[in-house]
């Protein structure tokens, strides 16, 4: 069975909650003392119908301010597949939840309230669904109830939309648009005679049809990064020193030619083991343990990558950052950048432009990047690193940036 | 007993329409892997439930044919099953890892804690302390917890390495941002990091995975008869360890445990299952959650958060 991610987002009151919520209900995927514990919960709040948003609002400060304030992630699944959602605020102070929540995404979606149509958030959100480059995006029209089902109105909207989207949207990325009632559970899993002009499938329908191995990491080039040496130096295995690690992207096979990063030290791949399993090819995002014919010194934080198919070595990095912390970024700073597993010392040389998630205007040399904000900085590391441009291969071109001091996570950045 | 990972016990179901979505456990292991990289003293916490059994099994596989890098910490409440305990004992020797186990009895005996009294009372919320003076004992790290996302909704927003503070408690305002695959487990002394490989598991997830990996599980998961008492709509195992009314009378019934917690905080249900295949039915057409039948949740409609925030994993 496989498994779809994806991210939601919508401003504060455009029923995200709700939408989850019936979601959740109209798959069957909530026990009847949950079910006991909603209808009294909405009884207490004095409301007549069932509050599905209470089914996600968890934290006790969101029940308070009847706002999310942080990535939830909530499951359901279909007879053929799983779905992993990760819910995200939509409160503007929360982009760094956003960009987190969604960074595993392969659809998002997001919510527009038919009545107001597209709003700063809107745009905000396809912006960074774009930034991280997720394949499929898919806006869920909500409340058209309230909008009597107006076929005028959402394709207003919709055209509203596709003038904003035309200038972030990658070539590849799809954008469907979804008329629906979260409150009513009108096009959420079934199509509803309410909207008989929408020649669509319904919301659930466009996820199930969505083919995740399309876009998958096993196309782009091959990359190995290794966390973990097994060496049992038990009697049996005496020898043995096998390299564990995930995939990164790509596929390798046995008798594969590899180099080894940084050293560059070439070998043969001589078998590919998980757990008790022999396998000839290890593809995007499987967990493995891979042998060398030859004896090479490989140590955690090293990539096996195909020979051929080497990344470029980079001392100096360019990349669009998306700030995450209270304090902000200023030139001259000195973080500890994790690309993959592997981790060095950085120090920003630049902060070369700020972008206008609004406007897209770009204000050159700011003074700071603050709290999710996102612009483009140079950076210099102290060890090289070996990436692949964002673009390129988003699972080799990301990294994070880590406080030297508090040790939190501060920033994320997309190789340019 | 048979042994852990027996082919024998896969139901023919289970290999010829395998369901159990093969990327969690691929997920899974990259995080065991970058705990015994990122940490100097990790352990696993074990509780003798499916969870943390399943935990053992994604270590074992981590790190063949190496042993597991780390111990399996137990802490006993001294109100276990005593299935779970021997489950326990047979399970370290068959995987050949090293076990170590606190009692909240001693954190009783040297008045840390105090035994709750009444009708209501369990050593569930005192474990706390016993585990929290573990990790001291043994200067833990890491604890690698069997908790998921699904389980409850304070749990949905828990990170898969979740940083703790000196006195073991979580702040939920405070959690580091988690991007792609990427774990941060970099911490400042005194601070611990609890890790949560099968966060993105449902309980649906862990039976699919112990079906198809032939995992043995202590007998109380399964149907089978013992003396029980009813106490609010539930079902209890009657042992020396409950406080009972005098209307509450034990009677003989058929049940098995859905969580394997202490025998103070699991109520029983009832049930014919006896096989893997029957369970999984149960599940799917279930009428309660599996936290539902697990009183300490019950206390408040915040109660889990509340316990996170004081160190409860």
């Amino acid at each position: 069975m496989d498994i779809l991610r994806i991210a939601t987002a919508g401003s504060v009151d455009d029923g995200k909650s709700t939408l989850i919520g019936r979601l959740l209900y109209e798959t069957q995927s909530i026990t009847r003392d949950k079910l006991e514990a909603l209808e009294a919960a909405s009884k207490r709040k004095g409301l007549d119908f069932l509050d599905l948003s209470l089914l996600t609002d968890g934290l006790i400060a969101e029940r308070e301010q009847g706002i999310t304030i942080d990535v939830a992630h909530i499951y359901f699944s279909t007879p053929t597949r799983k779905y992993i959602i990760a819910d995200t605020p939509g409160h503007f102070e929360y982009t760094r939840n956003m960009v987190t929540g969604a960074s595993n995404a392969k659809v998002s979606l997001i919510l527009v309230d038919a009545r107001h149509g597209v709003v700063e958030q809107t745009f905000r959100h396809f912006f960074i669904s774009s930034m991280l480059r997720i394949p499929k995006v898919i806006v869920c029209v909500n409340k058209m109830d309230l909008v009597g089902y107006s076929e005028e109105r959402f394709q207003q909207i919709k055209q509203e939309f596709q003038d904003i989207a035309a200038k972030v949207q990658f070539s590849g990325q799809e954008i469907e648009f979804v008329p629906i009632s979260s409150l009513y559970g009108v096009n959420i899993t079934k199509k509803s005679d309410e909207i008989s002009w929408y020649l669509g499938v319904s919301l659930l329908e466009t996820l199930e049809k969505f083919d995740d191995q399309v876009k998958t990491d096993s196309s782009h080039a091959a990359r190995f990064p290794v966390q973990y040496v097994v060496r049992p130096k038990t009697e049996e295995y005496h020898d043995y020193r096998g390299y564990a690690g995930r995939v990164a992207s790509g596929t390798f096979s046995v008798g594969d030619e590899i180099v080894v990063l940084p050293t560059g030290q070439r070998s043969k791949i001589s078998s590919i083991e998980k757990f008790d399993q022999s396998l000839q090819h290890a593809h995007a995002r499987e967990s493995v343990v891979i042998s060398l014919e030859t004896d090479v010194d490989v140590s955690r934080g090293n990539m096996l990558v195909k020979a051929g198919e080497e990344p470029t070595q980079l001392r100096e990095i360019s990349a669009q950052v998306c700030w995450l912390d209270y304090q902000a970024l200023t030139p001259g700073k000195t973080l500890l950048l994790q690309h993959g597993i592997n981790d060095t010392k950085a120090k920003v040389l630049a902060l070369e432009e700020l972008i206008n998630v609004q406007t897209l205007e770009k204000s050159e040399n700011p003074a700071q990047l603050k709290l999710n904000e996102i612009g483009g900085i140079r950076l210099k590391v102290a060890k090289p690193i070996f990436a692949d441009t964002y673009q390129e291969n988003p699972s080799n071109g990301a990294f994070i940036l880590i406080d030297e001091f508090s040790h939190a996570t501060v920033g994320v950045g997309f190789m340019n | 007993m048979s042994s852990f990972g027996d082919k024998s016990l896969i139901p023919a179901s289970a290999l010829e329409n395998p369901i159990f979505p093969r990327e969690l456990e691929d997920e899974a292991i990259y995080i065991m892997r970058e705990v015994a990289a990122q940490f100097e003293r990790p352990a696993i916490l074990f509780s003798g439930g499916k969870d943390s059994i399943t935990l053992v099994r994604l270590a074992q596989k981590a790190f063949y044919p190496g042993k597991i890098p780390f111990p399996l910490v137990h802490v006993d409440t001294g109100h276990n099953f005593p299935e779970t305990i021997a489950y326990r004992d047979w399970l370290v020797k068959e995987v050949g890892a090293e076990l170590i186990v606190r009692y909240v009895q001693d954190s009783i005996n040297q008045g840390k804690v105090q035994e709750e009294t009444g009708k209501y009372a369990s050593r569930n919320a005192l474990q706390t302390v016993t585990l929290l003076d573990a990790i001291e004992e043994f200067k833990f790290d890491a604890c690698i917890g069997g908790a998921r996302r699904d389980e409850e909704k304070a749990r949905a927003k828990e990170r898969i390495f979740s940083v703790r503070d000196d006195f073991g408690q979580w702040d939920a305002k405070r959690q580091r941002p988690e991007l792609f695959d990427m774990l941060n487990g970099r911490i400042s002394v005194g601070e611990n990091v609890r890790v949560f490989p099968i966060s993105n598991w449902t309980e649906l997830d862990v039976w699919n995975y112990i079906k198809e990996e032939g995992i043995p599980l202590p007998s109380i998961y399964f149907s089978h008869q013992r003396p029980v008492f009813e106490r609010d709509g539930m079902l209890w195992a009657d042992s020396e360890f409950i406080n009972k009314d005098t209307d509450e009378i034990p009677y003989e019934a058929t049940v098995r445990f859905r969580t394997v917690g202490d025998m103070t905080c699991t109520a029983a249900v009832l049930s014919e299952a006896t096989e893997l295949d029957d369970i999984i039915g149960e599940i799917l057409s279930a009428e309660i959650s599996e936290r539902g039948a697990r009183m300490d949740d019950k206390r408040s409609e915040a109660a889990m958060e509340k316990r996170k925030q004081q160190g409860y994993f």
